[in-house]
């Protein structure tokens, strides 16, 4: 019976957009920001639309739903919700729409709830408005709502505010509200990205749950690859306001039939791929701007599969298979080459691992911030952001420092900068003892660690061409003359794969790829020993990463410098690694080569982070581990392991009790927990974490 | 030859940036009206004594309170003077006296502001505490105490009007400081040890400049009527000199008999400060767009 209920749900198309075109006034004239976009979603269906930024993905869900701004206006269409053209209905009429039949989910969960009114009664309110219940009734509804998003104690997180709750949690109020009214269509706009990867996939977890209760049709917005290929059926590609490609999860990322496609998979990094061996391919040259968009396929100054046909006129939308829509006109002969990685990889010849000398020794570093605390606090609190944190990286090697929001990780870098003055510890530099403050260590010192920052519009002086960025520690710290600096800083950006005429420009004439290209230039000026690059590549989009990442290891390889990279991307770290480090509430947890740390034994943390990650291959089956409830607080630290509050292999009493012990695993690979190992290679199981699932339909 | 198309090229690109933002002004008309208007005002006070019809100390009694007319534009005050001259050749005294003391607020408010936001600690304490104090004083108030006790000239107008306003350019240029010297440009400098000089004056103040016109223009506009105001009051300058804010307090007894004694004066205050309002809202859409925050 539910079986034949699904079979006709399953073909009952909800929502069918045709051809939409958006426009927007804009000082500049019109622009066209999504062009011509087609899609159905059926009920019970998750439809992801995935793109780079800028690309409209979020421009056409908000044209769908007829919430744009008011200078958006709407062309072509249909867009039919069930038996309705929204595009032809009133102002008023549409209000009973919104929040009736289609809500939406948005990426920062803190900015979509009132602060000012308990989250219980802001559930209670939608079932108030829409279903027209009275008060009890709502009440009711709204606690039923948060028992069905797993929300632990419903009763007492109706009454809690806003800010009493982690991202996490608020995230599920926001799906609860917008499942109170069983609407037809849900919107999720980001939903995951704003959260930490643990806690993003149990919000996946819950999303892909709560489908079989409500049978709704989700249009899921996302950037990330991984994310789609985990919960989506159906898949967008968007590039620059248009839909490139279109089919099931694994028509698009099988048997991909659109360069974009295979170079987007291409892009992003992969637990199982190393720098060592193989290079990402990345996507050259830029997005193109909606204002200057080229006159043939939009893709084609970046495609190297385009011939002079591809840049004459904009090629034609085919469904090359049932279900399965691209916008490439040579579709035929990629449907001949399979989508493995040595068509998109270059492969690199294994680089030689030398046993290069101790670059930095940083030892027991301590950072502890006291906060001012509010008038009803009792006297100031202590943030001990970083808690007794020993790092080592040897020379020609990468460091790599893993982990979420708010454990500290930029902290310690900060404190081997100098930037932060650490409360305690050691930094030998190259055997030399450094002062903790940067403003206290002399010219020759200073020079020799330097940091590539997250933020690329940050990062530059506004007010400086960016040639001057880079000569400054030439004429600085090198102290050349005139005429070698100029020398210098050409063939620096030579390094870094810029455009000489550039060093006339200002900041705000690059894109945010370019701009970190300038930061890692201007970095390497001072000839450094060692790099800290903190976040370099997470504020860009994945065909942008890919190239700094490559760019990274070439320099790395070409100046023999020693990076530590911070990331809380563990994909982006394991390709970039030698070594990792993963770090928790200020401590590191888990240290080793890059193959040790990604192989069992374990940490449970490192476990957890490694089941949680998205992999961009619907093939590949993850092991499920997943942590409980949110990170505790750096003021208030757990006693005993840090980590027992949301381990989920607590070994006993003792994990609450007693500071776990340091584990040797051989080969310097080393776990801090109380659980013998043996007993965790046990519990974890022979083998990697990923399972490439060979049969079809597993679940 | 490869030089000179690129070069032509930045020229073009440089063209065409102009152009935009002409173009960009036409759909914010307060901001073309508010330059329009501080520029008029410049010019007639630039050109004033060649431009007014009659001299603005020349009384002619027998045609005293005279109601506009041909003869005189904007009428006459009680001792016959054209109102219209004085007007114009007041224009000079309203703009160099609220103009120079814009200047003090800013150079001393830009100094403090700079040291305060960027060494912090207890020097950046003691200053703002400093400024907490005599913003705490109604600026009309204070204005007066000083005034009265140094005796009433237009130097002391300067001086007056321009420490007033130290405090609120301090803070404004406090606040960007401290966002811009935690951004990681700045910090990349620390980290090739530059000298605090260079960072305060190289690195910083460029971005400061920016917010710091926006908000001497606004000081501009408040100073305007705090120079008028105290004229009014008879503490700035004297008579028979063609203050503004002077005349309207001199036209208060004739208001009854002659309107526009009172009228053209007060609504030359008026259209000045609305003008200047309407220019600074402009400067801040075409230096700081998108807000306060994006430096």
């Amino acid at each position: 019976m539910s079986e034949m209920n699904e079979k006709a749900n399953a073909t009952r198309t909800v929502l069918d957009v045709r051809d939409l075109t958006v426009t927007y006034n804009t000082e500049n004239g019109p622009l066209d920001t999504v062009r011509r976009a087609s899609l159905k979603i059926a009920a019970g269906e998750i439809y992801g639309l995935v793109g780079e930024s800028g690309s409209g993905k979020t421009t056409l869900a908000r044209a769908i739903v007829r919430y744009l701004p008011g200078n958006g206006r709407i062309k072509g269409g249909p867009v039919m919700l069930g038996e309705d053209n929204l595009l032809k209905l009133s102002r008023a009429e549409m209000r009973r729409i919104w929040g009736k039949r289609i809500t939406m989910v948005h990426q920062d969960p803190a900015a979509a709830v009132n602060p000012t009114i308990p989250v219980g009664e802001q559930i209670a309110e939608m079932a108030r408005t829409h279903l027209h219940m009275n008060k009890k009734e709502a009440r009711e509804k709204a606690l039923e709502m948060l028992n069905k998003v797993r929300m632990p104690d419903p009763e007492a997180v109706y009454r809690r505010y806003a800010h009493q709750l982690s991202g996490g949690m608020l995230q599920r109020v926001l799906i609860a509200t917008a499942l109170t009214t069983n609407p037809e269509l849900l919107i999720m706009d980001e939903p995951t990205t704003a959260l930490d990867v643990t806690t993003e996939a149990v919000i996946l977890d819950l999303i892909h749950e709560l489908l079989s209760e409500f049978n709704t049709a989700i249009l899921y917005i996302t950037h990330n690859l991984g994310v789609v290929a985990r919960i989506c059926h159906r898949v967008g590609v968007v590039y620059a306001g248009e839909l490139m490609e279109e089919g099931t999860i694994n028509q698009v990322f099988k048997e991909s039939l659109h360069p974009y496609t295979r170079g987007l998979l291409g892009c992003v990094p992969r637990i199982d791929y190393n720098k060592r061996t193989i290079a990402l391919s990345a996507i050259p040259g830029y997005i193109p701007r909606p204002d200057r968009l080229p006159a043939g396929c939009i893709f084609a100054p970046r495609c190297d599969m385009a011939e002079e046909d591809c840049r004459r006129a904009r090629p034609p939308v085919v469904e090359a298979a049932p279900g399965h829509r691209t916008a490439c006109r040579r579709f035929e002969e990629l449907a001949g080459v399979p989508l493995s990685a040595s068509l998109l990889r270059r492969t690199r010849e294994p680089r030689e691992r030398r046993e290069g000398p101790l670059v930095l020794e940083a030892r027991n570093i301590k950072k502890y911030f006291t906060m001012a605390g509010s008038i009803f606090s009792r006297g100031p609190a202590v943030v001990r952001a970083v808690d007794d944190i020993s790092v080592r990286v040897r020379g020609g090697f990468t460091m790599g420092i893993v982990g979420e929001s708010g454990c500290g990780k930029t902290t310690l870098a900060r404190c081997i900068a100098g930037l932060e003055e650490a409360t305690a510890g050691e930094i030998e530099l190259e055997g030399q003892i450094l002062p903790r403050s940067a403003a206290k260590r002399p010219p020759e010192l200073l020079k020799k660690i330097q940091m590539v920052f997250q933020n690329p519009d940050a990062s530059l002086n506004p007010q400086h061409p960016v040639g001057l960025s880079v000569a400054r520690p030439l004429i600085l710290l090198r102290n050349l003359p005139a005429k070698e600096i100029d020398k210098r800083v050409r063939e620096l950006f030579q390094a870094v794969n810029l455009p000489e005429d550039y060093i006339h420009r200002l900041p705000h004439e690059l894109s945010g790829g370019e701009k970190q290209r300038v930061a890692i230039a201007r970095a390497f000026a001072a000839e450094p020993a060692l790099m800290l690059c903190d976040e370099p590549i997470s504020s860009l989009d994945v065909s942008v990463q890919a190239s700094l990442m490559n760019l990274l290891v070439e320099l790395q390889e070409s100046k023999g410098v020693s990076y530590l990279f911070i990331s809380h991307d563990l994909a982006a770290v394991s390709h970039l690694s030698d070594w990792i480090a993963v770090v928790y509430l200020g401590r590191l947890w888990e240290v080793g080569s890059a193959e040790d740390v990604f192989a069992p034994p374990y940490h449970p943390y490192t476990e957890a982070l490694l089941s949680a990650i998205p992999i961009p291959d619907p093939d590949v089956k993850q092991k499920r581990v997943r942590l409980k409830g949110s990170v505790p607080s750096a003021m208030q630290i757990p006693p005993g392991c840090r980590f027992h509050t949301r381990c989920p292999r607590k070994w006993g009493e003792i994990c609450e009790k007693e500071e776990p012990p340091w584990q040797d695993a051989g080969n310097y690979h080393r776990i801090c927990c109380h659980i013998p190992l043996e007993e965790l290679q046990r519990m974890q199981g022979e083998g990697s974490i990923y399972q490439a699932d060979q049969a079809k339909g597993g679940a | 030859m490869a030089e000179s198309s690129s070069m032509e090229k930045e020229q073009g690109k440089k063209q065409s940036r102009f152009l935009a933002a002409v173009r960009r002004l036409r759909s914010y008309p307060t901001t073309v009206i508010g330059f329009a208007i501080v520029f008029f005002f410049i010019f007639i006070a630039v050109f004033g004594p060649w431009l007014a019809p009659y001299s603005y100390t020349e009384q002619r009694l027998s045609e005293k309170l005279q109601p506009p007319s041909e003869k005189y534009l904007f009428g006459t005050d009680q001792f016959g003077r054209d109102i219209f001259s004085r007007i114009i050749v007041g224009s000079r005294d309203v703009l160099t006296v609220a103009g120079s003391a814009t200047v003090v607020a800013v150079l001393l408010g830009l100094t403090l502001g700079l040291f305060s936001g960027y060494f912090g600690g207890i020097l950046d304490e003691v200053l703002m505490r400093l400024m907490d104090v005599i913003l705490s004083i109604p600026p009309l108030l204070l204005a007066m105490v000083i005034l009265f006790s140094l005796g009433p000239s237009r130097l002391n107008v300067i001086l007056v009007v321009g420490f007033l306003y130290i405090p609120m350019v301090a803070r404004v240029v406090r606040s960007v400081v401290l966002d811009l010297k935690t951004r990681q440009f700045v910090e990349a400098a620390r980290l090739r040890g530059e000298s605090s000089a260079y960072i305060v004056f190289k690195e910083i103040l460029p971005n400061v400049l920016p917010h710091l016109a926006v908000e001497a223009s606004m000081r501009f506009s408040y100073a305007i009527f705090l120079v008028a105001s105290l004229g009014f009051l008879g503490l700035g300058v004297q008579p028979p000199s063609p203050d503004w804010g002077l005349m309207v307090g001199e036209a208060r007894t004739w208001f009854h008999q002659a309107r526009w004694v009172l009228f053209f004066p007060a609504g030359a205050i008026a259209l000045l400060v609305v003008g200047v309002g309407f220019m600074s809202d402009g400067l801040r859409r075409m230096l700081l767009p998108g807000g306060v925050s994006d430096v």
